[in-house]
This record gives C-alpha cells, structure tokens and sequence, in this order.
C-alpha cells in the first residue's frame, strides 16, 4: 500500500514538471519570436529594479493596504513553498513529516510560522474576492475581462483558498492523531491556526482521522501540481515572470522613443548620398503588424500581465470612455501571441492564417486614442510597457498603410512645408520677437 | 529689447550662453506667444545672453513621431541637428516639456547632444541664486494656485518639483488636485492628439483634467507646456469659469511678478 502510493506520487510528480517544463519552453519559444533587443547594459540598476519592483513591490505600495494583502499572498506563498519541499520528498520517500526528527523544535516553529502566513493568505484572498465580486471596483468589473479572464481571477483565488484551507486541516488531523497516539503521527507539539480545530476533530475515530489527513495532503501536494501547471494558462504567471519583466526593464527614460536606425540611415543617405553604402537596401518593414514584429521585451511584457487594470484606471483616454484600455492591449498580444504558438505547435513553422495583431486584436480606434502620457507605464507595478506596443503599430499603420486621419496628413505636410504642425509661414516663426523690439 | 538670432550673434563674433528653443507653439501660437514673451523678458532682465535660431528652427518632428510617421521626425531632427551643430550649441532651453523631451532624450541617438534645461528648472535655478528678485506681496500673493503636470515634464523625464518650488516663491497658496505628479491626469494633447479631433467618448480628457483643476478652488491654474496652456483654456471656456479661473504659464506668473 504504502509502496503504490509512493510510486503513483512519483508518477504525478514527473508527469506534472514534464508538463510544466514543456509549457514553460513553448511560451519561452514564443517571446523570442519577438525582435533582438539589447537590455542588459546598466546590468546594476537591473539589480535594483528586481530588487525593489519584483521583489520588493514597490509599485504596489501606491495603495498600501492592498500592497500589504498582496505582500501576504506573495510571502506566504514563497514561504510555504518550504513545506512543499518536505510533503514532495515526504511522497517519494514514503516518509511522514522527514524533517521533523532532524530539526525537533525548530520545526514546530517553522509549521507555526507557516500556518500563520496560510491564514493571512486565505485571508487576503477572501478579500481580493470580494474586493471583484462584492464590492465590484471599477477595473475588475471594465468589458476588457468579460469571461474567462473574470473566471481566471476566481479560479486563481478560490484554489489559494482551498490549497491554503487543506493544509491547515492536514496540520489539524495530524495533530489529533498524534494526541490520539495514531501509529506514524509523531508528536510535533500545538500548532497555532490549525490547533484551533484539533480538539473538535479529536473525538473523530483513528481511521477516519487518517483518511481525512491523508485525503488533505494528496488534495494539497495535487492541487499544488495541478496550478503549477495552471499558471501558464493563466494571467498568474505573473508570479513568475514579474522578475525576469523587471531584471529586462527598458532603463531609458520613459519619454524617449525607441529610435528607428533604418529609417534614420534612410534619412541620411538621402541627405548625404556619398556616404550610403552601395550596397545599402531600403528597409523592409516600419513598425509592428503582428506580434513577431515586436520587441521580445514586448511579448515578455504580454506573458508578464497579472490583468490588475491600474493601467486602464489611469489611463485618460480610458477614463474618458474612449475604446483604448492599455490593458486590453496587453491582453490582445498574448492572445494572438498564443495563437501564434498553437499555429507553429500545429505546423512546425508559423503557417499564415490570415490574421494579424493590428485590425484583427487591436483597431486602429484604440490606436488612434493613445496620448502617450506614459500614465499607464508608471502605472505598471511589473515594468510592462503597453505604449511600445501602441508606438509600434501607430508606426505601421502610418508608414505601411498610410492610414492617417486627415488632420494628421495636414500635420504632417505643414510640417514638411511649413516646419510646423500648423500652416503658418516659416517667416514668420521670429515675428513675436519683432514685435518685441 | 532686441532679441538676437544665432545667425546675428555669429556674424559679431558673440557666442550666447544659452539658445532659448522657441518651438512651433511659442512661435505661432497667439497665446503661447505671450508664454515666449514673458520668458524672453525675464530672460532679459535677468542678464542672460541669450539667442533663438529665429527663422532657422524647425518643429522638433514630435507629433510626426508620436503618430508614428518615423521618417518625418526623422528628417526634421536631421535638419535641426545640423543647425545647431553648425552653431556649436552646448546648451538649450525651452518652454516646452514635448521639445524638451525630444531635444534631451531624442536627438543624442542622432548625433545632437546638448545640455537641455527646461524653463521651469532654470527659473528655479534663478529664484534659489538670488537673481530673479520677485516683488514683495505680489500680485499671487494669497492666491490659490494649482498646477498641472505635463506629462512629457513629469513622468517622461522625472521634473515635479522645479515648477512648484517657483510657484512656493511666489507667496502663493499652492493646492494639488488629487491626480498630481506621477499620477498626474493628461490635459489630452500628447500623442499629436493636439492635432486631431479626439476619438468618440463620454467625455474630454481635457475637460476631465479642467473640472479636476477648478474643484480644487483655485484661481489660476499653472501649466508649464503651451500644449496643456490651450488644453485647459479650453476646459476652462467650457466650463464657463473664465472669469474666476486663469491658465498661466509658470514664465507668465514670474514675470508678473518681477
């Protein structure tokens, strides 16, 4: 019996890191279908932003209340990751509580500990819910996560609850089992949270009692494995990527905007002719029509989305009402990027399937509502950028589709002719300081 | 007052110390002229020798950037570059957060890089040096003022302080909106959405930025771009409260005091 467990623990292991080692690989393929950009120099102010943006949150304490819940869930959920290494080795090796007799009183301490960060973590997450289902705040409740990504954010939330719940009745019925002198259950000392309930499940019979402790701990190693391989599915992964995100933060400032070197070489030869080499070819694309035309960091950033909305909420041109939410940006390029990836799952190589980012995810409407104000980019407690990717099809849809509305043409001509954005004469561009005199 | 082109200065042989970057907003606009003149008089009164390229600038290529026509910016920064470096230009200041931007961040990669201060930090620099002397009880004295945050000042390059340090010198009671320095809301014009009608909503941006401006009670709202200037002069028309609140530039509230 006890040999069967252990293999079919093992077997649900493996398959469960095969799995997510897989998924992890194709969405790495995925991001690098991106353009090379180069984001490892100033590598000490990287350090830093992992330091304080991933690791620290810095972000998140705009609103510190909700920083500190976040706080919670995160630290809980990295601490007690701990235990996990015990329940897995616990699993393979048949053994029960493996690092109890080693570490004797140390361990009490520590399954205290984590049994206090599981209760602020259920707790938290009993919020969160409510802060999106009851209280229904503004940026969970926008058109942008209609359907699945209202049910992800539950989904995310309600397996905490229940992952978090299990552990603490696993502790619970370890405990009454010890106190009962089960076989196997050695004694560990009170729990603090769990202990609460111990004594109401002490009266329970011996073999109930095991069956419940050993029902809680393959539901929580499972329910463990199971979202392990839900994160990659899910806007949660940005548990993951919010570090590699902020380590490859673009460190220019935020007002700058990525210089276009082809064009900028086209510009000169045409300026200077004697210095465009002969063999210089023009090039072949402006800007971004589909995800493979965006910067990897870009398609990084799609992956990275949590779908928080603080972006949209400050947004201007979202808070007017307009179409553009920064958000839904972020949200269309990892749709199409996944689409993308199935595509190539299915053919080997990427198979043209008629559609692309720009028109078919994002329209021009929403485009055209961007006023860089980089509100959304300060916004962003994972460094994700969603005005590069607006910058990158706004560069396609003038200069591949020359799809400008007319006052812009007008712009752009004054500018040409009149070197202004407005038709006056470049003659007259010192007449306030003739006035002046 | 005469105020001096590079192209003057070289042919007497006088170099400047600084060039004031007028744009095309400064040089056109009828209101933001009165922004130009005000900071040319301080400028004056200040002692600074300064120049403007006159008949020589060209727009930046900020709004032919940001609506994504590359090769137009392109070609304009190659333009100015050359004249400025033709000049030997080293240091530049401009009333305007969007050339700043363009000028600081942009044109380095391009072969044109300059010390570039914005007139708002440079008044503050003045102010602390003790050589803009503003009147004792000034005409702002007491007033309630707010300032609104360009974005391209503000969270593009990281410049909150500079403007309200000036307004603090001028005695004024200085109130925030809620959305205020980082956080600070859009006056809609970025983005070369200056230039076009704006996308169909429930309301304008600069309208929503206005209304926020005005609850704080204020009298005058400051503004340190030309751009954001006509986005709430025209909130504050449609609001009708053009009697009770004024939109100012940072250069107009210190040479109304001087």
């Amino acid at each position: 019996m006890q040999l069967l467990q252990q293999i079919l623990f093992t077997v649900c292991l493996g398959s469960a890191s095969w799995f997510f080692s897989k998924k992890v690989r194709e969405i790495r393929r995925n991001i690098l279908l991106g353009t090379d950009e180069d984001l490892t120099d100033r590598p000490a102010e990287r350090w830093r932003n992992l330091l304080l943006l991933a690791f620290g949150q810095k972000k998140m304490f705009k609103n510190p209340l909700v920083a500190l819940l976040h706080l919670f869930i995160y630290v809980g959920f990295v601490i007690i990751n701990l235990e996990v290494l015990e329940i897995v080795l616990d699993g393979l090796l048949g053994t029960h509580r493996l690092f109890l007799e080693p570490l004797g009183a140390f361990y009490t301490f520590l399954i205290n500990s984590f049994e206090v960060l599981a209760a602020t973590v259920l707790i938290a997450c009993v919020i969160f819910l409510s802060r999106r289902n009851v209280l229904k705040l503004k940026r969970f409740i926008s058109n942008d996560l209609k359907g699945w990504p209202r049910t992800d954010a539950n989904n995310i939330l309600i397996t905490e609850i229940v992952l978090m719940s299990l552990f603490l009745l696993m502790n619970a019925t370890d405990r009454a089992l010890q106190l009962n002198n089960a076989e196997h259950y050695h004694n560990t000392g009170d729990f603090m949270i769990s202990g609460l309930f111990t004594g109401y499940l002490q009266s329970l019979p011996v073999n109930t009692l095991v069956m419940i402790e050993r029902t809680a701990w393959w539901l929580h190693i499972l329910g463990i494995l199971a979202f392990l391989n839900y994160l990659p599915w899910s806007k949660h992964l940005h548990i993951l990527l919010a570090f590699p995100n902020a380590w490859y933060a673009r460190l220019t400032s935020t007002g700058e905007m990525k210089n276009m070197e082809s064009v900028q070489n086209e510009v000169k030869y045409m300026m200077q002719p004697e210095l465009a080499p002969a063999d210089a070819t023009p090039p072949s694309k402006f800007g971004a029509k589909d995800v493979m035309d965006l910067s990897w960091k870009s398609l990084l950033d799609a992956y990275s989305c949590t779908e928080c909305g603080r972006c949209s909420a400050a947004c201007p041109a979202n808070t007017t009402g307009k179409l553009l939410s920064p958000r839904k940006i972020m949200m269309s390029t990892r749709d199409r990027l996944e689409e993308v990836g199935r595509n190539i799952n299915a053919n080997g190589t990427f198979v043209d399937d008629g559609k692309k980012l720009l028109n078919d995810y994002i329209t021009v409407e929403e485009l055209r509502a961007c006023t860089t104000c980089n509100a959304c980019v300060e916004e962003c407690p994972v460094s994700i950028s969603p005005l590069s990717i607006i910058l990158e099809l706004r560069r396609s849809l003038i200069m591949e589709d020359s799809n400008a509305p007319g006052e812009w043409n007008a712009m752009f001509s004054n500018i040409e002719n009149n070197f202004a954005p407005w038709k006056f004469s470049p003659d007259e561009r010192d007449k306030w300081a003739e006035e002046m005199s | 007052m005469k105020i001096p082109s590079m192209a003057e200065l070289m042919a007497s042989g006088e170099s400047p110390e600084i060039l004031f970057w007028v744009g095309c907003a400064g040089s056109f606009d009828q209101r933001a002229q009165k922004i130009t003149k005000a900071f040319a008089t301080i400028l004056d009164k200040v002692g600074i020798k300064f120049a403007i390229l006159g008949k020589e600038e060209m727009c930046t290529g900020d709004p032919a950037r940001r609506s994504g026509n590359e090769f137009l910016f392109q070609m304009m920064a190659y333009n100015n570059i050359q004249v400025l470096n033709g000049y030997g230009i080293k240091k530049i200041v401009t009333t305007c957060p969007h050339c700043y931007n363009t000028l600081k961040n942009e044109y380095p990669p391009l072969g044109g890089t300059y010390d570039v201060i914005h007139h708002t930090t440079l008044l503050q620099q003045l102010i602390d040096e003790g050589k803009i002397k503003l009147k004792e009880g000034g005409s702002f004295k007491g007033q309630k003022i707010t300032y609104h945050d360009s974005c391209y000042l503000g969270r593009a390059n990281g410049i909150y302080e500079a403007p309200r340090k000036v307004l603090e010198a001028l005695d004024a009671e200085l109130v925030e909106m809620k959305r205020c320095r980082s956080n600070g809301l859009c006056c809609g014009a970025g983005g070369a959405q200056m230039f076009k009608e704006e996308e169909k909503g429930e309301t304008r941006v600069n309208w929503e930025r206005t209304n926020e401006a005005i609850a704080t009670g204020a009298n005058v709202i400051a503004a340190a771009c030309p751009f954001c200037n006509t986005m709430m002069t025209d909130g504050v028309k449609v609001a009708e409260k053009e009697d009770a609140v004024k939109v100012l530039d940072i250069a107009e509230l210190i040479a109304g005091s001087m």
